[in-house]
């Protein structure tokens, strides 16, 4: 097993600090009955989460607002998918397929 | 089709159906294990550093991270320290499924939280949004598929890497916003009312364009989250009256 120290230290560290955000929450919360409010607040996370996720993906590049534009060309057909087949899997293939196309092509 | 619903329910809960209902995101992670792979492979790391990196740090853009700057020869506090802002997204979706899954133990929950990732947490969600619950072998039987196929794609990464130094041409690195794109979309599909959810989307992406004049992405996509979240909730408190 070639692993080295410092590349362990890394590892370790680096899983206990996401480990702690992961399960703390769920662990605590799970106990209580939540209020109404916070239970509709945390309703909305998903999307907000996701939309947040994808709006990185296309919009943002070295932390700086951009128009990425063959992101924005592979998205197009992507979300097409997603909207008609609802198949996760058929929009990840096309998503692939399509950035595999225009990376070729520009 | 209500009685339909009922009957099928237990079976849901399966553990096998958790496996099942993974299926559909096992080529994405397999696409972006593998390119996180072979990133790791690039930056030097050995194939026994990729894999327990990805049995123990389980995390797509923290192991991108890792990568890059390991290969950048940074600090290991900085890397530790900007691998834990890039996750801290995790406390929202960990808060997020906590509600479905309040009658399990705290050893369970311990057991589900730690392989939380944005794709399982979106697959679970759907399945909330499509009115199941959330089970315990259920949540392991999605879990562990996940965690396994992120294991073995990162690990293949790391052994292929040297004949494909940049997998990012074959489009593999698209895997990721597309597997966002059918999650939220299948979200937003299963809302009983969309017109809400699509404001929170709609200003959520604006959020983050606004915030990263001023703070690191990570940071943007949780201020974003929170955010677009309480005006989602603030909205639906105006329209329904506290009702719903």
């Amino acid at each position: 097993m070639d692993i080295r120290w410092n590349i362990l230290i890394i590892i370790m560290g680096s899983a206990l600090v996401t480990l702690i955000p992961r399960v703390l929450p769920l662990v605590v919360l799970s106990r209580f009955q939540l209020p109404n409010g916070l239970i509709r607040w945390l309703q909305h996370i998903p999307v907000a989460v996701m939309a947040a996720l994808i709006a990185q993906e296309l919009f943002i590049a070295n932390g700086n607002f951009a128009f990425k534009q063959l992101e924005w060309l592979a998205a197009l057909p992507t979300f097409a998918v997603a909207i008609f087949t609802r198949s996760l899997l058929g929009t990840v293939i096309v998503g692939l397929v399509s950035m595999m196309l225009l990376r070729w092509l520009f | 089709m209500e009685l339909n619903h009922q009957r099928i329910d237990t079976q849901d809960d399966s553990f096998i159906q958790g496996v099942k209902d993974c299926v559909p995101t096992l080529l994405g992670y397999l696409s972006i294990g593998f390119a996180a792979g072979v990133v790791g492979n690039t930056s030097g790391m050995s194939v026994s550093e990729i894999a327990l990196m990805s049995a123990l740090l389980y995390a797509g853009s923290g192991q991108f991270i890792a990568a890059g700057m390991i290969a950048a020869s940074s600090p290991i506090s900085a890397i530790i320290f900007t691998i834990f802002f890039i996750n801290i997204r995790h406390l929202l979706l960990s808060a997020a499924v906590a509600p479905h899954l309040k009658g399990l133990s705290s050893w369970k929950n311990l057991v589900i939280g730690s392989q939380l990732t944005d794709e399982t947490f979106g697959v679970a969600m759907n399945h909330v949004a499509s009115g199941k619950k959330l089970g315990y072998r259920w949540m392991l039987g999605l879990n562990i598929t996940a965690y396994l196929n992120w294991l073995l794609a990162t690990i293949a990464g790391g052994l292929l890497g040297k004949w494909i130094p940049h997998p990012e041409v074959y489009g593999l690195d698209f895997a990721l916003p597309a597997m966002f794109i059918g999650l939220l979309v299948l979200q937003l599909h299963s809302s009983k009312k969309v017109l809400v959810p699509m404001i929170v989307a709609l200003s959520s992406v604006l959020i983050v364009i606004g915030a990263s004049y001023i703070f690191s992405g990570s940071m943007g996509v949780i201020i974003a989250a929170v955010i677009s979240s309480t005006i989602g909730a603030v909205i639906q408190k105006w329209t329904s009256d506290g009702t719903s």
